[in-house]
Formats: C-alpha cells, sequence, structure tokens
C-alpha cells in the first residue's frame, strides 16, 4: 500500500506509532496522512525509515520526536519540543512553532516556516534548523553543533554558552547570550545559509544574514575571570 | 621583668572549632584561587545514615529462619505499573547511573559483567551507551539526562528500561560536570563536544519543564519503545515527598531516590556537602508518598546514596524501598582509595601516584582530575589499563554476593522468606535524629519523634 490515512479522532495515537515503528519500516505504506491531530502529543515520534507522514492540522508536544530517515510534515503549528533530539531526516512545521523546538537534534533538517517560540535549538547537536518568522529568547542555549538559519527575529541570549554550533540571523537581535559574539560572513558561510534556504524553500539574500558564533571563553575554568554564566 | 614561659600547652594551642584548620585552608584556597573547590565522591561529613538503625531479630515472639538451610527470596521486579516488559532482577542491588567519561570503558564493561553474572541491572550515565557495556551488561538501564549528551533513539530502543534523570543526591538542582582532562577524544565525540572542555551540562532538560510536561515526555518514550520498557524517574533528595509524588503523576514506572551521601565524579563541595538531604529521610519520605498515593507495590522505589553494606540494603528494604542502587561502594570495591592496583598478575604500589594528586589512599576524592591512581575513574590510557574488565568484574561479584547474603541473613534472623517481606516494624533507631528521619522508635521506646508519644 503507498499511501495510508490514519484518522486520530477514531484511531488511537498507539496505532499509529506502532504502524509506523513496524510496518511502516517494512515498507508497507510509503506515505501516510493524519487527521484530525487536534494537538494531540507525541503524534509520529521514533519513526526510523524513510516514510512521509503529513500531519494534517496542529500537533502538540514531541511531534516527530527523534525522528530517523523520515520526512514529517504538520500542515498547522507545532507544540513544545518538534523534532525533538532528531538523528536525520526531515520535520517540516507550516505554521509556528512552541518552545524548544529541534531541542538537542543531532542531525536532520527542521523547517519552521512561522515564527518559534522559547528556546528553539537548545543544546542542538549537529541538526540544521532553519525559521522563517522570529525565535524567542535563550534559542540556541549551549547548542553543541549544527546550524540555525533565523529569517526574522531573535529574542534575548540567543546563543547563550554556545559550542560549535554556528546562527545565521537576518533580523534583529536583541540580546547576544555569555559567550556569543558576531563574527564576519565567509563565502562558505553565505552558500551554507543559501543551501539551508533553498532546501527549507525560503527565499531570502543570503548576504543579509549575520553570522554568530562562540567566544570560546567558557571552555575553560579561568580563576582569574569573573564568572558571567 | 622577665615574661614567664607559657605553661598550658594545649590551652594555648586550642583548635577553633568554627575556625579548625580544613576551614582556614578552604578559606586560603578561596582567596588563592577565586574559584570554587571541585571535587568527586559524597558528602563526607557526618549524617545520621543506616548505621544509626538496627534490626529487631526475632526471639520469643517471632521466630527465625535457618541461616543456611530456609529460602529466602531475592527477586525484584521493576515496572509493573505499564511497561509490558519489566525488569527481572535475581537481587535487588542494582548498579547505579555512572557516565562512560567518568568511568574509564574498562570500568563500564567490568560492571556490566558483574551485574549480568549476578541478575542485576547497571546504568549509563551522562555520555550515552556504549557498545561495551551494551554487551557486556544483559539489563542495561538507559539515563535519558538534560544534556542528552550521545542520547538517540536507537540506544532508546536497545535499552532494558529508560531513567529520566531530573537530579542527583550528590547535586540536586545541578547538571554533571567533567572536567576537560577526561574529555579525550572518544568522550567528546560521544558528546558531540570539543576535546579538552570544562565540560558543563544544563540542570534542566531542553525540552520540558515541571511535572506536566514530563508527563507528556514520559509518554513520548512510551510511544517510541511501543509501551514495552519501564519509565524510572530519579530525584535528588530534597523535596522528597512532593518530588515522588510528582513523578509518580508523571506517569512514572519506578521512581530513584538518591540521598545526599550519593557520590559525584566531579561537583561542587559546596553542593555536595550543602544541598540535599540525608538519604534515611529521603526513603522515609519516598515511601510516605507512595503510600498516600496508594502506590506501594504499584510503582517501585529504588533508592541510592551511601548504600554501603547488606545491612544498609536490608534497612532501605525494610524501610519500603523495592531495590538500592550503588555507586561508590561498586567503584571502591573495584579498587577505588586502594594502596595497590593489580596488573600483569601483580600488585603494584599506588602511593606515589595518589601523593601526586595532594593526597593518600583513604582520603581521594579527585575522580574529578581523571587521574585515578587505580584506573577507575580516568580516560588516561596508562592509568585505565590498571584496570582489567576481569579482574574488576571478580572483584565486584564478590562484592554483590557479599552483600545480597547479608541482606538475607539478616531478613532469615527477623523470620523473613522474602527479603522484599522486612518491614518498617523489624527496625529501631539508635539516635533521636534517625529515629525522627526513619519514622521508627527510638530503641526500647515507642517514641518517634514527631508522631506524638
Amino acid at each position: 500500500m503507498e499511501r495510508l490515512t490514519f484518522d486520530l479522532a477514531t484511531q488511537p495515537l498507539r496505532e499509529l506509532n506502532t504502524f509506523l515503528h513496524n510496518d511502516a519500516k517494512d515498507g508497507k505504506a510509503r506515505h501516510v496522512t493524519v487527521l484530525n491531530p487536534d494537538g494531540a502529543h507525541n503524534i509520529a515520534v521514533g519513526l526510523d525509515c524513510p516514510v512521509e507522514v503529513e500531519i494534517v492540522g496542529h500537533a502538540g508536544y514531541y511531534a516527530g520526536g527523534m525522528n530517523k530517515a523520515a520526512s514529517v510534515t504538520i500542515t498547522g503549528s507545532a507544540g513544545t519540543g518538534v523534532a525533538e533530539n532528531m538523528m536525520s531526516g526531515k520535520v517540516h512545521v507550516k505554521g509556528f512553532a512552541s518552545n524548544g523546538a529541534g531541542a538537542s537534534a543531532h542531525g536532520g533538517l527542521l523547517v519552521i516556516d512561522g515564527d518559534a517560540g522559547l528556546r528553539c535549538g537548545i543544546s542542538l547537536k549537529g541538526g540544521n534548523i532553519v525559521v522563517g518568522g522570529s525565535v524567542g529568547s535563550f534559542s540556541a542555549f549551549m547548542a553543541q553543533a549544527g546550524r540555525m538559519v533565523i529569517c526574522g527575529d531573535a529574542g534575548d541570549a540567543l546563543g547563550d554558552s554556545l559550542y560549535e554550533a554556528v546562527l545565521y540571523v537576518k533580523g534583529n537581535v536583541k540580546s547576544l547570550g555569555a559567550d556569543a559574539q558576531y563574527e564576519p560572513m565567509t563565502d562558505e558561510d553565505i552558500a551554507a545559509v543559501a543551501s539551508l534556504l533553498d532546501q527549507a524553500g525560503l527565499d531570502h539574500d543570503p548576504k543579509a544574514f549575520r553570522r554568530i558564533a562562540s567566544k570560546r571563553s567558557l571552555y575553560h575554568w579561568n580563576a582569574d575571570a569573573n564568572q558571567e554564566y | 621583668m622577665e615574661t614567664k614561659p607559657v605553661q598550658f600547652k594545649n590551652l594555648s594551642r586550642e583548635e577553633s572549632y568554627g575556625y579548625d584548620r580544613k576551614t582556614l585552608d578552604y578559606i586560603r584556597n578561596a582567596a588563592a584561587h577565586g574559584l570554587y573547590e571541585i571535587r568527586g565522591m559524597g558528602a563526607k561529613r557526618k549524617l545520621p545514615n543506616f548505621d544509626d538503625l538496627v534490626f529487631l531479630g526475632a526471639s520469643m515472639s517471632r521466630y527465625p529462619l535457618e541461616g543456611y538451610r530456609e529460602k529466602c527470596l531475592t527477586k525484584t521486579v521493576l515496572g509493573t505499573r505499564f511497561a509490558k516488559k519489566p525488569v527481572e532482577l535475581d537481587i535487588p542491588i542494582t548498579i547505579a547511573g555512572m557516565s562512560f567519561g567518568a568511568l574509564s570503558a574498562n570500568v563500564k564493561e567490568a560492571l556490566g559483567l558483574a551485574a549480568t553474572e549476578m541478575g542485576t541491572s547497571t546504568t549509563t550515565g551522562d555520555g550515552g551507551m556504549t557498545p561495551e557495556e551494551r554487551r557486556s551488561s544483559k539489563i542495561l538501564v538507559y539515563q535519558c539526562l538534560p544534556s542528552r549528551y550521545g542520547f538517540n533513539p536507537d540506544d532508546v530502543r536497545k535499552a532494558d528500561a529508560i531513567e529520566v534523570v531530573i537530579g542527583q543526591g550528590a547535586k540536586p538542582g545541578g547538571g554533571g560536570m567533567l572536567l576537560g582532562q577526561k574529555v579525550n577524544p572518544r568522550v567528546a565525540k560521544m558528546r558531540t563536544l570539543p576535546e579538552g572542555v570544562d565540560q558543563r551540562s544544563a540542570c534542566r532538560h531542553p525540552d520540558w519543564t515541571g511535572p506536566d510536561d514530563l508527563a507528556i515526555k514520559i509518554q513520548e518514550l512510551r510511544e517510541i519503545t511501543d509501551w514495552e520498557k519501564p519509565i524510572y524517574v530519579k530525584v535528588g533528595a530534597t523535596r522528597t515527598f512532593n518530588d515522588v509524588k510528582l513523578a509518580v503523576h508523571a506517569g512514572a514506572d519506578v521512581v530513584v531516590v538518591d540521598g545526599m551521601q550519593g557520590g559525584t565524579a566531579a561537583t561542587q563541595t559546596c553542593f555536595i556537602e550543602h544541598i540535599g538531604i540525608p538519604t534515611l529521610a529521603a526513603v522515609r519520605q519516598a515511601v510516605n508518598a507512595l503510600e498516600d498515593l496508594d502506590m506501594k507495590g504499584k510503582v517501585q522505589l529504588i533508592v541510592s546514596g551511601g548504600i554501603r553494606t547488606g545491612a544498609d540494603v536490608a534497612k532501605a528494604l525494610a524501610m519500603g524501598a523495592d531495590a538500592v542502587a550503588i555507586g561508590q561502594g561498586v567503584l571502591v570495591a573495584l579498587g577505588c582509595n586502594g594502596e595497590t592496583y593489580y596488573q600483569n598478575g601483580a600488585h603494584h604500589d599506588a602511593i606515589a601516584d595518589y601523593n601526586a594528586l595532594g593526597t593518600t589512599p583513604g582520603f581521594c576524592h579527585h575522580c574529578h582530575t581523571g587521574k585515578c591512581p587505580v584506573g577507575v575513574t580516568t580516560q588516561d590510557a596508562t592509568l585505565e589499563q590498571r584496570l582489567t574488565p576481569a579482574v574488576g568484574a571478580k572483584h565486584l561479584k564478590n562484592y554483590l554476593k557479599t552483600l545480597n547474603m547479608e541482606l538475607t541473613t539478616i531478613a532469615r534472623a527477623c523470620g523473613k522468606q522474602n527479603v522484599h517481606h522486612l518491614e518498617p516494624e523489624d527496625l529501631v533507631a539508635l539516635t533521636i535524629e534517625a529515629a525522627a528521619m526513619a519514622g521508627v522508635p527510638l530503641a526500647g521506646t515507642n517514641w518517634i519523634p514527631g508522631q506524638g508519644f
């Protein structure tokens, strides 16, 4: 069966997830449409095969959580922790995303067409995040690896305690967090932003973005420095 | 006039209680460095603990079981509330979560080998699951920590249970810490960190805040694992009564309560000594919380923090724990603070290496330096060879066996055919503090402080 529809108004969530973990992995469906999500939590979590899932409407917490290889699209908005700890594949939110979007994602691509809430990309570990709108405060907190492209504005303390993740912002940044700094855009950065925008299907001038990375001054204890974290 | 020599030698050299030599050292160190002390192990101060309780063995009013002949069961099942596949252990003594990073790969393997032989579980730590650990440990509990270092869905699926860590007894309210000298290339890669950074993990989970969110997070882990695996929630002991209730409300199968005697590989001393409550007090509060919710026996309780002996295990169980977890005792069994290490069939003196750290066997708490003289808490290529998995596993197996023998000996003496039948009524306290904290009477009285006469 190529296409299959699950209606969460009549079918339990557990049935959907179990299907996606087992039958979909066995190739019993390439494309699954989820109707009436109605803000349910944990839709399409822990996927482990290149299945395409379309959630028609709004999703609750952790939609597409820990995704591996699958492609999950949410036509509405997503709750807290969308695509948290994603390993690979793609999660696309066509509406807005709540707090902790893409938290600790190790890989894959998270695209949010609208705005994202607080702590977007917190503890990012190698995944890529593209946000068409703005992000809330404390985004990219302790982000270790991966890239974030923010087409709108950013709230307070962007990139606080950054490790090796790199952030690109087009709009205004209310404030940078401890140890984050602006750095010049290189050709490589412009190419990276262009590629991510292209994958996200967003049309912006890559040269209009600013690069933010770690000062690396918090990497080691320093008895003489004022501890600002 | 000539000054008379001082006759009162001892009085004139009286050490101040408040400003003793330890405190003077502390102030001088603070003045010299402008940075707090970081060290390993747990609280060193004297605390009310299980030694302050004794068992009322059987006599006329109860009769004991024969120590060597009659059966005394130790089987322990954890995760019966929601999980399709609860964890079944042969003994109620588990190995506490300790990271690869804090410990060497050899040590993690030794833990797995010994635990497997004894039919019990080991637990990963901050930094993910190593293949050695998964291979050697038949029952492996996978921790989900605030840092999420190395956390991935494949290992979630490989685990036998998942432990969501809110905090640990040595540092409730604090995140993990691993100093640069232990962040070698393998550790760095597993944690996606630059090599050699002084790693300070987050203290809050990145994708949930508060018990209502935790309920959804737990549901996510259940959905990912198709409701097969038990979900533990681990808290450092502070407001234990409320925390345990909230963990149960959030849907935990098992609650792990870690008291302030629990160890750490690296934390600020002010944290270790001044935050959290003693294990003895925490067990009582945790059991009260479960009873209050009518969840005793439905949600299992694991207690950790300063469990050293079979008597400690028996007392924790009598107070209402279903199992215990041991960290520091396990490390000592492997050689921690020993004068020698065993390599190539012979014992070698390690004292010079302790001295180089400014310490001596019996006092060492330098896990944070990664220069463990006996090869336990290190990532150093040379030092880690001082503890081979087979030798470590043999010692640990003996230690666990001894604890289990002591546990069953005590249970039989109290007339119990099953160690889980030990009950608070089997215990009395030797001090008023312990009586109040543990909620058992002061020996020879009916008095439980705080509960009237």
